[in-house]
C-alpha cells in the first residue's frame, strides 16, 4: 500500500509582523547577587555607626564602629591582655582549625568511601558517628579534657571531631550516590573492586565530598571559641573570651569580625576548588 | 561463538510470587553476525542483554563465550549502554583509554589504541574535549569507541541510540554498519525501533513479554546489502525493506498486546 503522492509547497513566511521587544525569560531568583550584598553590608554599617553616635545603645553593649578599628590598631601592636599581637592570635587559630581540619579529610574521607562501599564498615561506622554527630561540642569537651589534658591535643581534637562527622557523611552518601551504570561500565572494561572504589567511586563521590569539606570547615570554625575556651593563652576564641571577662565589648565585636571574615575567606577559596575539581558538576 | 543454553531468569520480589523475566531463551551466535533483539518494553530484552554482560546471574541454564563459561563481567564482551555512562571527570581521550588503564597497558600504547577506536568512530576531532560538553550523539560515539579500545570479541548495546533524534541516530547507525563490517566481532543490539531493528541485522529475534520470550526469528539482508553497497537511504526506501518493515511492526504489536492479556 502506498499513500497517494502529496506535493508540499513551502508555506510563505508571514510578512509585515513586526515583533514585540522581547523581554528575556528568567527563573525566579537567577542573576548576581553581589551588589545587593555590598549595599546590605553598607547600610548595615550606617545603621551601626548612627545607633551608636545618636545614643540608641550604650558603648558598653554596642561599641562605635571607631572603637571597634581602635581595638583593631591596638591588638595589631599587642596592647591587649596578655601582650599577643593579634597576627600570632590569628595565625595560631588558623592553624588549630586548618591542621585538624586537614586530619579530618585524611581520615574521614577514607571511612566514608568505605562505609559508601562496604556493608560491613557502614554497619560498624554508621552508629558511632550517628549518635556522636548531633551531640554540641561543649558536651563532650569535659570529657575530652579528662582524657586528653588541656593541652594543643585537645583543643585540635574537639575541632576535629567536629569536622569529621560531616565529611565522613558526605563521602558515603557520594560513594552511594554513584550511577550504576558507571560502575558497571568499569566492571564491563575488566575493573576489580578495588578499582572501581578507586577509579569510578571516588571521583563520582569527589562533588559531594568537595561539598562535606566546605560544611566542615565551617564547623571547624565554629568549634574554635569552645575549644580555645580550654586554658588557651592565645587563639581569636581565647582573645574574644578574655575581652568578655573584661567587659571589653570593642575588642569581642572585633574579634568576632575577624573570626566571621577568615571563615568566610575559607569558604571561598573551598568554593574555588570545587570548580577547580570538579567542573563537571550539575551538568551531567 | 557465543552460546545462550535454556536461560532463564527468575525475579523473586520480597513478597508475592516470583516473575519470570526470560524463559528458557537459546541462542548460538557466529562470529560476524549482527544480532538484533526487538520487542516492547517490558518484554526482558535488557534482562536478556544484562545476563550476557555478566551484571545478572541467570536463575538456570548457562551462557558460554567460545566455551568459556560467562561469570561476570569482562573486558571480551564490551558493552554499551542506553545512557552514556562515560566518566565526566575525564575528557574524551581519558574515557576510551579507561579500560586499558585498567589493564595497565603502558601510556603511549594506549593512546595510540584509544586515538585509532576515537578514528573509528568519527572522533579524533574530540579527543581532548570533556565529555559533559559533547552532544548526545557524540558521547554515544564515545561510549562505543571506549568499547572497542578492549577490543572484545562481542559488543553488546543496550538501545544505544534511543535517545538521539533521527538524523543522529542514522548517522550512528552508519558507523555502527562500518565498525562491524570491518571486523568479525558479534554484535548484540537491543532495540524497540522496528527500522532500525531491520537496518542493523543479520538475524532479528522479536521478543514478548510475560514470560520474555523469543517468539520469532529472521535473517535480514539488508545490513549485508549496506555492506556492500552503502546508500543507508536507498535501502530504507526500497519496497522489500518497507514491506519487512510494516510485516514486524505488526508481529510487535500483537506480541505486546498478546503480553497484557
Amino acid at each position: 500500500m502506498s499513500a497517494p503522492p502529496t506535493t508540499l509547497t513551502p508555506s510563505k513566511p508571514a510578512a509585515g509582523q513586526r515583533a514585540a521587544p522581547l523581554r528575556p525569560y528568567r527563573l525566579p531568583g537567577s542573576g548576581d547577587s553581589r551588589a545587593i550584598s555590598i549595599l546590605t553590608l553598607g547600610a548595615l554599617l550606617v545603621l551601626w555607626w548612627l545607633a551608636t553616635h545618636l545614643g540608641w545603645v550604650k558603648p558598653l553593649f554596642l561599641p562605635t564602629p571607631e572603637a571597634v578599628l581602635h581595638a583593631f590598631g591596638d591588638a595589631m601592636r599587642g596592647h591587649t591582655q596578655g601582650d599577643i599581637a593579634l597576627p600570632e592570635h590569628v595565625l595560631i587559630s588558623v592553624a588549630r582549625v586548618l591542621g585538624a581540619f586537614l586530619l579530618a579529610v585524611l581520615t574521614a574521607v577514607p571511612v566514608g568511601l568505605a562505609m559508601g562501599t562496604s556493608r560491613i564498615a557502614r554497619g560498624v561506622a554508621d552508629p558511632l558517628i550517628e549518635f556522636y554527630r548531633p551531640l554540641p561540642p561543649l558536651a563532650y569537651l569535659p570529657l575530652i579534657v579528662i582524657w586528653f589534658g588541656i593541652g594543643e591535643s585537645a583543643k585540635v581534637l574537639l575541632i576535629y571531631l567536629a569536622c569529621f562527622a560531616p565529611l565522613a557523611m558526605a563521602a558515603k552518601a557520594g560513594a552511594r550516590g554513584v550511577a550504576l551504570e558507571q560502575v558497571n561500565a568499569a566492571y564491563a572494561l575488566g575493573a576489580s573492586r578495588w578499582q572501581v572504589i578507586r577509579l569510578v567511586v571516588f571521583p563520582a563521590a569527589l562533588p559531594e565530598i568537595l561539598t562535606g569539606m566546605r560544611i566542615a570547615v565551617g564547623f571547624g570554625w565554629t568549634t574554635l571559641v569552645a575549644a580555645e575556651m580550654v586554658a588557651a593563652s592565645s587563639g581569636l576564641g581565647q582573645m574574644v573570651l578574655n575581652a568578655s571577662n573584661f567587659l571589653r565589648t570593642d575588642i569581642v565585636v572585633m574579634g568576632i569580625i575577624i573570626i566571621g571574615a577568615l571563615a568566610y575567606a575559607f569558604d571561598g577559596l573551598m568554593r574555588m576548588l570545587e570548580r577547580r575539581l570538579t567542573p563537571w558538576r550539575g551538568r551531567v | 561463538m557465543l552460546e545462550i543454553e535454556q536461560v532463564t531468569v527468575e525475579y523473586q520480589p520480597r513478597h508475592g510470587p516470583a516473575t519470570l523475566a526470560l524463559q528458557d531463551i537459546s541462542l548460538k551466535v557466529v562470529p560476524g553476525e549482527f544480532v538484533v533483539v526487538l520487542g516492547a518494553s517490558g518484554c526482558g530484552k535488557t534482562t536478556l542483554l544484562n545476563t550476557v554482560a555478566g551484571f545478572l546471574a541467570p536463575t538456570r541454564g548457562a551462557i558460554r563465550l567460545d566455551g568459556n563459561l560467562v561469570q561476570g563481567p569482562g573486558r571480551e564482551r564490551g558493552v554499551v549502554f542506553q545512557r552514556h555512562a562515560l566518566m565526566p571527570w575525564l575528557d574524551v581521550l581519558g574515557n576510551v583509554e579507561f579500560g586499558l588503564r585498567l589493564q595497565h597497558v603502558p601510556r603511549d600504547a594506549r593512546r595510540q589504541i584509544a586515538l585509532e577506536c576515537l578514528h573509528q568512530v568519527g572522533l579524533t576531532q574530540a579527543a581532548h574535549r570533556p565529555v559533559y560538553e559533547l552532544s548526545g550523539g557524540m558521547q554515544q560515539r564515545v561510549g562505543l569507541a571506549r568499547a572497542l579500545a578492549t577490543a572484545p570479541a562481542v559488543m553488546l548495546l543496550d538501545e544505544p541510540l534511543g535517545a538521539l533524534d533521527a538524523f543522529t541516530r542514522e548517522a550512528l547507525q552508519i558507523t555502527l554498519l562500518e565498525l562491524w563490517r570491518d571486523s568479525t566481532r558479534i554484535f548484540v543490539f537491543i532495540t524497540h525501533d522496528v527500522e532500525e531493528a531491520l537496518f542493523l541485522s543479520t538475524r532479528l529475534l522479536i521478543m514478548a513479554p510475560g514470560p520474555g520470550r523469543v517468539i520469532h526469528e529472521f535473517d535480514v539482508p539488508f545490513s549485508r546489502r549496506f555492506a556492500a553497497q552503502g546508500n543507508a537511504r536507498a535501502i530504507k526506501a526500497a519496497p522489500d525493506f518497507i514491506a519487512m518493515r510494516e510485516r514486524m511492526l505488526d508481529l510487535v504489536r500483537h506480541s505486546a498486546a498478546g503480553g497484557l492479556q
